[in-house]
């Protein structure tokens, strides 16, 4: 028994024995000299797992008495967890070396959240669920506050850490009530429990890890943190933060509402819709004053939570399945416009003000073209790959009978484009002056093309995710 | 009233009291003596409850690590708590509110206490069988079987905790003189010295 739960946890073994190697290797040899090459191999390892995990695993295993869970739903989370994590290294590899930031516990330490993001997906227990959550914001508290020398950093870092441990606080207190109530910390016996009906108490859990929860995935109205640590981390960390943490709090709330309380859908809907509908209109109207570029993707990142928490608020195997589309796809022209805003500069320094992109189609076409790509995909609008994320997880909540949701996800889509829609005009209309120069890492370069390719080139078939992730999501649902 | 429930009491008297005494002592080192009062008393529940493993962590681990470490910081860093406590007086009334309809809510749940079918037999404290592996050998199976994977992972996170204090304090400081016990050693007195005759009135 013993050796088969080890052969479905052997992904995150080998990462957390890979970090662990790693850290070792680099104090006994050149310290932070070696950092470049870890880099390198950690994003290979890391999407190396990605396409191991994609293309075996068959059905669903579970590991050591259903604490762990290796599901269809799981793997596809993991392979969008990996692959980003993956290309986040890779696009932000230039920046830190540039700023001296690449020290070589960098990548450990993004691997070791990475290793927290698959326990949490793959969680089958609360206790399993709160090991992972932990491992992975622990990891990202020090990242946030790498630039140890700067005081934007260290607060970013700070404050992160404060409010975390809080939402971590408040979810536990929901987990010790589930457990009080429910007697047991194992989904499958809470789910049995909750049968026909939760008593009060239950519900009382469910809330107060809902909320616990939403603090991660950064949903209104517990989203303050999200703007200043966004702005005060360096800048592949908040590009880091923006894409496989997201994907990972998402997979997690999908898996315990429906794993542990999916037999009282009705129950958790209507806090998932207030917080989906309060997060979209957050982030649509708060951006709209933003100047500085990693403050608005925050409020960017909030909005967008919304509309997958809309998928999920359908309580039904499609609204899953449309969350899960909508994550894949948010996650891509993030890494994409992350691998932009990385190489802003000006003079050799970084800016971030987005008035410094003014004309810039003038002086690089190509590039131009490429943010465009991405802003009108992330704005939703039609033939870009944006569109039908958000026309999923609309579809879902349509056909969940949740009209006036979907309603305001339009209207609040339809203010978040204006934002997106400034910035292009920033780029081909604003009026000439100094802006950055358009000097750009070969890594970045590949990827905000590739993010952009694939937002035009996904419009025939998506490339196949929305197939997969009607297959993920029927595993989870049931 | 028997000797159990009296000693129950005098725990449980003496715990509620240091806690309070936490908050509202004026010297911070005060607050942590309290502190180590309150996990004593508390280490005494435990022991009544016949879990005694627990116990002797409580003391050893909180009393002799956690409380020992809060007493250095404490004296260590110049906090000005008076100002810290004038500063929370502000936020009080708001605080004071949300407690309150927090309490509210929660003795709305406390109202239809509706168990799943079993919790209360896990409730009740579980007697070992004479001659079955006691408290401490009990919770090792447990800790290192059942929940073998969360053990580890327990230990992945302590060791992220470990990685990041050191990125997040460890400089390597060029211009500070460090002690090199081998240059000390070989240092030959008959090259580090020279005798200088100085003539008097005349200087060097």
């Amino acid at each position: 028994m013993f050796a088969s739960d080890i052969a479905i946890l052997l992904p995150e073994i080998i990462l957390s024995v890979f970090a662990m190697l790693g850290l070792i290797a680099a104090v006994y040899t050149s310290k932070d000299g070696m950092a470049p090459v870890l880099v390198w191999l950690t994003a290979a390892l890391l999407a190396l797992m990605g396409i191991y995990i994609g293309l075996t695993g068959e059905g669903s295993q579970v590991a050591f008495d259903g604490m762990f869970i290796n599901d269809g739903f799981a793997r596809f989370a993991k392979v969008v967890i990996l692959l980003s994590a993956a290309a986040i290294l890779l696009i932000g590899k230039d920046f830190m070396q540039r700023d001296d930031l690449l020290r070589f516990e960098y990548p450990m330490l993004i691997v070791l959240a990475t290793v927290g993001m698959m326990v949490m997906v793959s969680s089958g227990n609360l206790m399993t669920l709160y090991m992972g959550l932990e491992l992975q914001s622990l990891s990202l508290y020090v990242v946030a506050a790498m630039r140890r020398d700067s005081v934007r950093s260290t607060e970013a870092g700070l404050k992160y850490f404060v409010l975390g441990a809080l939402s971590s606080g408040i979810l536990l207190y929901g987990a010790s009530l589930t457990y009080g109530f429910a007697g047991t910390a194992d989904f499958a016996g809470i789910v049995a429990a909750v049968e026909g009906g939760a008593s009060l108490g239950l519900i009382f859990g469910l809330a107060f890890m809902v909320a616990g929860l939403a603090f991660k995935v950064s949903a209104a109205p517990f989203h303050m943190w999200t703007p200043d640590v966004y702005e005060g981390s360096p800048t592949p960390v908040t590009a880091f933060f923006a894409t496989a943490p997201k994907m990972a709090a998402m997979g997690l709330l999908a898996r315990l509402a429906h794993d542990a309380f999916g037999s009282v859908v009705s129950d958790w809907q209507q806090i998932i819709a207030l917080l989906a509908v309060l997060s979209m209109f957050l982030g649509a109207i708060a951006a709209i004053g933003q100047t500085d570029i990693k403050r608005l993707m925050a409020y960017s990142s909030i909005s967008h939570m919304g509309f997958a928490l809309m998928g999920l608020a359908a309580g039904t195997e499609q609204g899953v399945s449309a969350m899960l589309i909508y994550m894949a796809i948010y996650v891509t022209m993030n890494v994409g416009t992350f691998a932009f805003i990385l190489s802003m500069q000006k003079d050799g320094r970084h800016v971030t003000n987005i008035s410094s992109l003014n004309a810039f189609s003038t002086k690089e076409p190509i590039k131009a073209a490429a943010i465009l790509i991405l802003m009108f995909s992330l704005a939703g609008v039609p033939p870009m790959v944006g569109f039908f994320g958000k026309y999923a997880v609309l579809l879902a909540a349509v056909d969940a009978g949740l009209n006036l949701v979907a309603i305001l996800g339009v209207v609040a889509s339809v203010i978040g484009a204006f934002y997106y829609l400034r910035i292009v005009y920033f780029m081909y209309f604003g009026e000439e002056r100094e802006g950055i120069d358009g000097k750009m890492s070969p890594l970045a370069y590949a990827g905000l093309m590739a993010a952009a390719a694939i937002m035009l080139l996904g419009v025939f078939n998506l490339f196949g995710v929305d197939s997969l992730a009607e297959a993920a999501a029927a595993t989870l649902v049931r | 009233m028997g000797i159990a429930d009296f000693t129950f009491y005098l725990f449980a008297i003496t715990t509620v009291v240091a806690g309070l005494f936490v908050v509202v002592s004026r010297n911070p080192v005060h607050s942590v003596l309290w502190l180590i009062l309150a996990f004593l008393s508390s280490a005494g529940l435990f022991v009544l409850i016949g879990a005694e493993f627990v116990a002797m962590l409580l003391v050893i681990v909180y009393v002799g690590a956690v409380a020992v470490l809060f007493l250095f910081v404490v004296m260590m860093l110049d906090v000005d708590f008076a100002e810290l406590k004038a500063e929370m007086a502000k936020y009080i009334p708001m605080a004071g509110l949300i407690g309150v309809i927090i309490l509210i809510q929660l003795s709305m749940a406390f109202g239809p206490w509706a168990t799943a079918e079993g919790v209360d037999l896990l409730a009740t404290p579980n007697a070992t069988p004479e001659g079955a592996a006691h408290n401490t050998a009990a919770l090792g199976a447990v800790i290192y079987d059942h929940y073998f994977l969360l053990f580890q992972l327990a230990g992945l996170i302590l060791l992220v905790a470990m990685i990041g204090a050191i990125v997040l304090t460890l400089r390597h400081r060029t211009d500070v003189k460090r002690q090199n016990v081998l240059a000390q050693m070989y240092r030959d007195p008959a090259k580090a010295m020279e005798l200088k005759d100085v003539k008097p009135g005349q200087g060097l």
